[in-house]
């Protein structure tokens, strides 16, 4: 797609308008550059949390479905772009790059504008709180959390199995801890890595979206009134509601 | 500049992680010694650093910070130097995929190394308890899987990120360095010649070799 600008340059005002020197350009926005393409399911909580970067810049972009139910993710095709065979890959251009948290990092960055800034990289300070709160989140969030969502939602639905209910146990022990260090921090500041929403907030969502619908989960967060108040922020968010209502219904 | 501050015990991995970074751009720093012996990692002192009464906690001037690969991307940016720059920040393509390479180290190494670490050698050096032999089997499994994605990848690459030595590599160290007296773990190495030819090459850099001589050996 190509747009047309004319520029005139030294129009002089004469009685009839004269064009001294036309000067057509055909260039090509630079919103209109091949959209970044996302290889993964909808239902993949690590591809949400690459949705949600992406739709919190407003970058254009495509996801291109992976069939996990017929092992798509463990073909040579997608193995080459994710060596791991997980979901998501990620590709913009010559580069391609897997790890939900590196892709996001590299959204944020290079979509990065002055009224969205999710990493605040060119402060050393700031920058280094977001990156503190972002190793919480996946060294002590999601180890609690994980594997509670896998007992209640992955085990019985895609592996018609039984939850364990001691790995449930042990694991909401853990989070409620957790959450106690949030409930603490979320007293201080008005988000995790300061008064600031940034990459932090935003890579807890994909999978409490999920877990916050258990009986079990729902009541840390209703115990906790500065975490329930940061969970209902980050869910009344634009970006966050439009991918939520694309993500499928818990049965 | 007053010196930066560790709050680390000895034989703490993470804590291993931060003193390698500080070592590798040459920036002064005080170890302040946290004795997990003792309990000291939960006293409220510490925790008002670390609120989840771990080590390490960092202390530069005003700023606290926590959890060690952030401490580590801290410190690495800080005091980049021309000669030393182990996140290549200035390219979006580089540092995008220094920090592919390190979501690897956490979400897929450390998570079936660290298990055999603490297994075979924490619980009973530390803990004085029984190791549990089935974790150990289930996560040499799923560690060789791992392994056989960087040998394929080292194929390719010198370094993880690309063929430049970067925070990628280097936050493998700490557990390896321990993790590779076990002989079950040396033979996964020892039987992925680029992994093991990478392993080598961490080894020998000097601040490896100046941190590992300080690191007490668990028996």
């Amino acid at each position: 797609m190509f747009t047309i600008h004319v520029y005139i340059k030294n129009i002089k005002s004469f009685p009839s308008l004269q064009l001294t020197f036309l000067e057509f350009q055909c260039v090509r926005k630079s919103s209109e550059m091949a959209a970044v393409k996302l290889f993964a399911p909808v239902m993949s909580t690590a591809a949400t949390r690459v949705v949600l970067c992406l739709e919190e810049v407003g970058a254009e972009y495509e996801r291109v479905d992976i069939d996990l139910a017929t092992g798509e993710h463990k073909s040579p095709a997608h193995l080459a772009r994710n060596p791991f065979g997980q979901v998501p890959a990620f590709q913009d251009g010559d580069l391609v790059l897997f790890e939900s948290r590196a892709i996001g990092r590299y959204v944020l960055r290079k979509f990065k504008s002055s009224d969205v800034d999710l990493l605040h990289g060119s402060s050393l300070e700031e920058s280094a709180m977001v990156n503190v709160w972002l190793e919480v989140e996946a060294q002590q969030y999601d180890k609690a959390i994980f594997p509670i969502f896998f007992q209640v939602m992955v085990i019985p639905n895609i592996f018609h199995g039984v939850s364990d209910e001691k790995v449930i146990g042990e694991n909401l022990e853990k989070l409620g801890r957790v959450l106690d260090v949030y409930e603490a921090r979320l007293s201080q500041t008005k988000y995790l890595a300061g008064d600031f929403f940034s990459f932090a907030d935003l890579s807890h969502y994909p999978i409490t979206h999920f877990a916050i619908k258990f009986p079990q989960v729902a009541p840390l967060f209703e115990a906790r009134p500065h975490v329930k108040a940061w969970w209902k922020s980050l869910e009344s968010r634009p970006a966050v509601k439009k991918v939520a209502a694309k993500l499928p219904q818990l049965s | 500049m007053a010196a930066v501050k560790v709050f680390c015990y000895a034989i703490s991995t993470a804590s291993i992680r931060v003193i390698l970074c500080l070592e590798e751009v040459g920036a002064e720093y005080e170890r302040v010694n946290i004795d997990m012996a003792t309990g000291e990692h939960k006293s409220p002192a510490h925790v008002a650093k670390n609120p989840f009464g771990q080590v390490p906690a960092f202390q530069d001037g005003d700023l606290v910070l926590f959890e060690s690969r952030a401490i580590g991307r801290y410190v690495l940016r800080k005091f980049k130097a021309s000669d030393v720059d182990l996140l290549h920040g200035s390219s979006l393509e580089e540092s995008a995929m220094v920090d592919v390479w390190l979501e690897v180290e956490a979400q897929q190494y450390d998570k079936a190394i660290f298990p055999i670490y603490y297994q075979a050698m924490i619980i009973p050096c530390f803990y004085g308890g029984t190791t549990d032999e089935k974790v150990v089997e289930e996560n040499l499994v799923k560690l060789a899987k791992v392994l056989d994605v960087y040998e394929a990848r080292l194929s390719q690459t010198k370094y993880l990120a690309g063929d430049f030595f970067s925070f990628a590599d280097l936050s493998h160290y700490p557990v390896t360095h321990f993790s590779i007296t076990i002989p079950q773990v040396a033979a996964l190495f020892d039987a992925r010649p680029h992994v093991k030819a990478w392993w080598e090459s961490l080894e020998s850099r000097p601040a490896s070799k100046k941190v590992a001589a300080k690191i007490p050996q668990l028996s």
